[in-house]
């Protein structure tokens, strides 16, 4: 599965962001594995970041524990216990699609769950079947 | 509350010793929840009585709720301040991120003291307070500020960018400050006070978590919020045509103020309509942070340079039903592309529109009855919908070039104070008037409003339910009615709801949502709180002079016949005395 976004449909709201930390059984942002922010400026719309499933991810080729590694129903798996939190994934994700967690200092990285597409207003969000060709942004 | 959530922490910032620090106040929070309950006490706290609105003992109070961050729609900054535009209490409401980025910054509420003696901007960026050197920013413009902070500074898609343009800069008493290029805490002269302490901008930016209170109710609680939300056919009109919808109704009824109020009903209309704009000039539309509705509605227009051919610009304005009413249909105008330039101009200088309509609207009136003339005006002629002559004013009202725009730059009160055209200077307690003539509740129910605004207690509500009852309301009925609705949104706005929410955030629903962030408030003990801060805000207004024996009821709302028929002062008296002898 993965998760594709639709920015021109976005109206910047964020209620993703949130679903994400409360599917964490928290309010607020700090757990969301998902951004939505303005292309410089409210008046140029929006564009969303979250993983977007790579098929042969680069976050999990330079992770010096291997500690992330594919999933086969999308996205990659994080192993906390394995995690150093050296930020290697971070740099290699070009599209910034992995966050940190700056209480544990280790990364988070969307799972495709699918909890976030709920709660989106207008149709920006979708879960996908892996085969789909459209790229999140 | 809950003893870990950091809202009771509040940031006090100084501008002219330059440091800040922080308090926790969770006597405050614990009592008044949040917004306008905490930031009333805190204005009683840090303004001296009597003091200068321009001077630096004027404090300027944001403060947000326990449930921002936590439940959608909560998503609005209370600023307190002393108006300099009315000398009284300063109450105004913004949207944009503003509250979501001071909720994750870690703050519940932000006290900025002292003034700076040069140009400064702030970055708040969580614990932390940066102050910055605005002096290369001043005088810019209010969208190409935003820009260039939002280079300078981080935290994208998680911060907000409060500024001011010239007209905070020069002092104009009724200029607004600036959220995320569109929204804007309006009415009271935010961005003077901004101005007089040269503080050109403040951006704040954080990412946290906030606790909850059993973690699965909240769930619930939350997933039947959204689900009220994004299916209530009220809130839905928000979305589609956006306030701006309620331009052809209130036409229809014969409510919407036009030509300085001398008609209640305007003929072109429909050119300026909420279906008008969305067919030729929406171009796209914007949410608050954690807000489902997306009720912000922005136009697109494309216009071309004169001076080359092929050579275009498209500029991007957001429309609402107040600004279209007071530079449409207040000031005669029906060509929507003069409107949207006329707002264009308004927008960036950062003038509040709903005052600057109002007071353009009583210049026009005032030139056409010889009360003043182009020695005045500087050689303008106004005339009703000539949006040229409109655009040259504005630009006057910065630059003040002589005593006429001076006054202008006040508001219509001094301009009528100064210059006579009392009896059509449309004004209530200081604060020019909303888009309503829809009967008596709505002009009462802004003259005695704490920040009188149409949003303390919505009279032109109570209005077209008696329109539509066919029964007008006695006094005493009208006074019980506005009080009971600006207590309740005293609640409303501690807890930073937003008022097109308010159908879905009823009071058993509050008491439940807040017990998520960890306050026990029974329906009665929220209400006895509502109480408590509409009479807090009194014991301000009244300790600067506010006093229900002088208010000033302007004649034309008289002479000019409303849905209900011609308004009858005696009875609009008798309602004020009811409220007065209630407060």
């Amino acid at each position: 599965m993965r998760l594709s976004f639709d920015t021109e449909r976005c109206i910047g709201c964020q209620s993703c962001m949130f679903a994400c930390a409360r599917r964490q059984h928290v309010g607020g942002l700090s757990r969301a594995c998902i951004t939505v922010r303005s292309v410089g400026g409210l008046s140029r719309g929006f564009i969303g970041v979250v993983c977007r499933a790579c098929d042969n991810p680069p976050c999990a080729k330079v992770c010096p524990t291997d500690a992330l590694e594919r999933r086969d129903d999308g996205g990659v798996h994080l192993d906390i216990n394995k995690c150093i939190g050296c930020g290697n994934c971070r740099d290699a994700c070009v599209i910034g699609a992995i966050f940190r967690d700056d209480e544990t200092n280790k990364p988070m990285i969307c799972i495709h769950c699918g909890y976030c597409v709920k709660f989106c207003p207008h149709g920006v969000l979708r879960l996908e079947k892996k085969e789909t060709k459209k790229h999140a942004q | 509350m809950l003893s870990d959530d950091p809202v009771a922490h509040v940031l006090y910032v100084d501008l002219s010793k330059k440091n800040f620090w922080i308090e926790k106040r969770n006597d405050l929070f614990e009592k008044y929840i949040g917004g306008v309950g905490v930031a009333t006490q805190l204005l009683h706290e840090e303004c001296p009585e009597g003091c200068d609105p321009l001077g630096a003992e004027n404090p300027i109070i944001f403060a947000v709720g326990p449930m921002t961050a936590l439940f959608p729609l909560a998503s609005k900054t209370v600023a307190m301040f002393k108006s300099p535009h009315n000398n009284n209490i300063g109450e105004s409401h913004c949207g944009g991120r503003s509250a979501i980025a001071i909720r994750m910054t870690g703050y519940g509420a932000i006290v900025i003291k002292g003034a700076s003696e040069v140009p400064l901007y702030l970055a708040i960026h969580g614990g932390r307070v940066y102050f910055r050197d605005a002096s290369s920013l001043w005088g810019i413009n209010t969208f190409t500020v935003g820009r260039i902070i939002r280079e300078n500074e981080h935290g994208q898609g998680l911060r907000t960018i409060m500024r001011i343009g010239r007209a905070g800069e020069e002092l104009v008493t009724y200029s607004c400050v600036t959220t995320e290029t569109y929204r804007h805490f309006g009415r009271l002269g935010l961005g003077a006070v901004f101005g007089s302490k040269k503080l050109k901008a403040i951006v704040i930016s954080g990412k946290r978590s906030i606790p909850v209170n059993d973690s699965k109710q909240y769930q619930k609680l939350y997933d039947e919020i959204y689900e009220a939300a994004i299916t209530s056919p009220v809130i839905k009109k928000y979305h589609d045509l956006g306030t701006a919808g309620n331009i052809l109704p209130l036409n229809e009824i014969g409510g919407l103020p036009t030509r300085n109020l001398k008609e209640a009903t305007f003929e072109g209309a429909s050119r300026i309509s909420g279906e008008t704009f969305a067919e030729q000039y929406l171009g796209r539309r914007l949410a608050c942070s954690h807000c489902p509705i997306g009720c912000i509605h922005i136009a697109a227009l494309r216009e071309p340079y004169e001076d080359e051919p092929y050579f275009y610009k498209t500029s991007l304005f957001s429309y609402d039903y107040e600004p279209i009413y007071a530079l449409g249909s207040m000031l005669g105008g029906s060509d929507a592309k003069g409107l949207l330039q006329l707002m264009h101009q308004i927008e960036i200088l950062g003038l509040d529109v709903m005052s600057t309509g109002v007071v353009l609207s009583w210049a026009t009136e005032a030139q056409e009855r010889g009360i003043i003339s182009e020695k005045e005006t500087a050689d303008i002629k106004f005339h009703w919908g000539d949006y040229n002559a409109y655009i040259e004013a504005v630009k006057l009202i910065i630059e003040q070039p002589n005593e006429f725009f001076q006054a202008l730059a006040r508001g219509v009160d001094h301009a009528a104070y100064k210059y006579g055209g009392k009896d059509f200077a449309l004004s209530f307690g200081g604060n020019e008037m909303p888009g309503y003539h829809t009967g008596p509740a709505t002009h009462i129910g802004v003259l005695i409003g704490s920040r009188h605004s149409h949003l303390d207690n919505a009279g032109y509500s109570i209005d077209q339910k008696a329109i539509l009852a066919k029964e007008q309301p006695s006094p005493e009925e009208l006074a019980k009615a506005l009080l009971a609705e600006e207590r309740w949104r005293q609640v409303l706005s501690s807890l930073v709801v937003c008022f097109f929410a308010r159908g879905i955030y009823q009071i058993d629903i509050v008491s439940k949502t807040l017990q998520s962030a960890g306050f026990d408030l029974t329906p009665d003990a929220l209400n006895q709180i509502g109480e408590e801060i509409h009479r807090e805000k009194y014991r301000f207004k009244v300790r600067e002079g506010f006093s229900m024996d002088n208010l000033r009821l302007p004649k034309r709302i008289f002479e000019t016949p409303s849905p209900m028929g011609k308004l009858d002062e005696k009875c609009m008296r008798e309602a004020i005395e009811h409220i007065k002898k209630a407060i």
